[in-house]
């Protein structure tokens, strides 16, 4: 890797957050659950597959100008849950966690019944309760189907 | 014990001491449930909105409803309703709810009653929701249970015999009945089992568990026979119905090899599942279990209303 790479990679934000360690091919569901979307004026660095000692590979998403509420980001451990957070202010590293597992999940993921009332054209936000962290286990907290696998794919 | 203002939407949200409780006032109001006789719900109005037809289930609640002295609104069917023009449900409950002192609801949809409870501010009681929940059924089932065998609800060996996959019946059944420690034999084709996350519940309570798809290894041992209805309706597939639709009769012949004290039950309606012959065997408890409906919503009702007898 020579000096360019690098500074390419990890340049340095003046304030926000940056989500380490995230699964690799999981930064794109990341933002998703962020809300970051194509009509999203935030600054954002998406690196994908960067080579990674403890996991292989990894992807680290850097939100410029915004720090992530707890909540949001302990949202991000269902699909990541080795991710890690850095809050940046003046450049440096002002905090450092790990994602932790929510006890709830709510408007962010799709109950995987079609038949619930949380499917329907009703005014109402999916929600989940978190049973199991490892490995995750959510339960729709309307029509309690559990939802285990394939978590991702069912992110709004 | 306080009830009042409480949503019933599944047994799962009651501890076996809340069960017993109902049971208790149930067997006190029996008496009420065939004569009337009681006003604890004079000048009250209970909603029954019922998006899905029903027989059995919303006439016990006009039933409950009448014997206590209250008044009924609502409708049977969704198609006289607002809901053709595009109402949400949840618009419907804010309406109803300044209309009526509880609702009872039943609808297609999984989820839907315990929706309704976060937007209503008057008790709502679930009535049945798709494949979901149908919490005063198992109630009854329990009570007739507890009123027709012979030995604790925690001794019996129920086996539970047809559609296990979509019953809900059967599904609050085997929650409530793993509160009290009983045995349980799900007999069920295979492409009908009981879902995998129940059966986990289950055996994670402790339940001592047989699945089997031929009746004949659960009749034996049986002390409730707890017979349903394969559901057309619920199939997205009829061909998958007709594979299994027909799978379990019980006729008179099949009871020889039976215990003297086993009962039969069934949430009805029946198709074919119940020869009428059993029905006038000793072993017939169906009807009964029908007419406990009504002791049993009595109780529901006067509870959330925080009526004391």
């Amino acid at each position: 890797m020579n000096v360019s790479d690098r500074e390419l990679r990890v340049k340095p934000i003046n304030n926000g957050t940056v989500i380490d360690h995230i699964e690799s091919g999981q930064a794109l569901n990341v933002l998703k659950i962020l809300g970051i979307g194509s009509h999203s004026k935030t600054v954002v660095s998406l690196l994908m597959n960067v080579p990674s000692g403890a996991m292989g590979a990894k992807d680290v998403v850097k939100v410029e100008g915004r720090e992530l509420d707890p909540e949001e980001v302990d949202t991000i451990a269902l699909i990541s849950p080795r991710a890690t957070i850095n809050i940046i202010r003046n450049y440096e590293v002002a905090e450092k966690f790990r994602v932790g597992m929510p006890r709830k999940v709510v408007g962010i993921i799709k109950c995987g019944n079609p038949n619930c009332i949380s499917n329907s054209n009703e005014p109402v936000s999916s929600k989940f309760m978190v049973e199991s962290a490892d490995p995750v286990l959510l339960r729709c907290s309307y029509c309690e189907f559990v939802l285990d696998k394939n978590i991702a794919d069912n992110l709004l | 014990m306080i009830f009042g203002r409480r949503h019933i939407i599944s047994t799962k949200d009651f501890s076996r001491e809340e069960i017993d409780f109902i049971l208790d006032r149930a067997e006190r109001l029996e008496p009420y449930a065939r004569k009337g006789g009681l006003d604890l719900l004079k000048d009250k109005v209970v909603a029954t909105l019922f998006f899905e037809p029903s027989t059995r289930t919303r006439l016990s609640f006009d039933t409950a409803i009448k014997r206590l002295g209250g008044d009924t609104i609502g409708f049977d069917s969704a198609e006289s309703t607002s809901v053709v023009k595009g109402e949400t449900l949840s618009d419907t409950i804010r309406i109803i709810e300044s209309y009526a002192d509880a609702i009872v609801i039943r609808h297609p949809r999984e989820g839907a009653a315990r929706m309704a409870s976060e937007v209503s501010s008057v008790p709502v009681i679930n009535a049945g929701d798709g494949a979901g929940h149908h919490p005063t059924q198992t109630l009854l089932d329990l009570y007739t249970m507890r009123k027709e065998c012979r030995k604790p609800l925690g001794d019996l060996n129920v086996a539970i015999v047809g559609d296990l996959r979509y019953g809900r019946t059967v599904h609050s059944l085997a929650y409530a009945l793993s509160l009290y420690g009983a045995s349980l034999s799900l007999v069920s084709p295979e492409p009908l089992r009981m879902p995998e996350s129940i059966i986990n519940y289950l055996r994670k309570h402790g339940v001592t568990l047989v699945e089997t798809p031929r009746i004949e290894d659960a009749l034996g041992q049986a002390d409730v026979l707890y017979m349903t209805r394969i559901q057309k309706e619920r199939f997205p597939d009829p061909s998958e119905y007709l594979r299994v639709a027909g799978s379990y009769r019980i006729t008179p012949d099949t009871l020889e090899s039976v215990g003297n004290d086993m009962i039969i039950m069934h949430p009805l309606p029946r198709v074919n599942e119940i020869d009428p012959g059993v029905d006038s065997t000793r072993h017939a408890r169906y009807f009964q279990q029908a007419f406990y409906g009504v002791p049993i919503r009595m109780a529901v009702l006067s509870l959330v209303m925080g009526k004391e007898i």
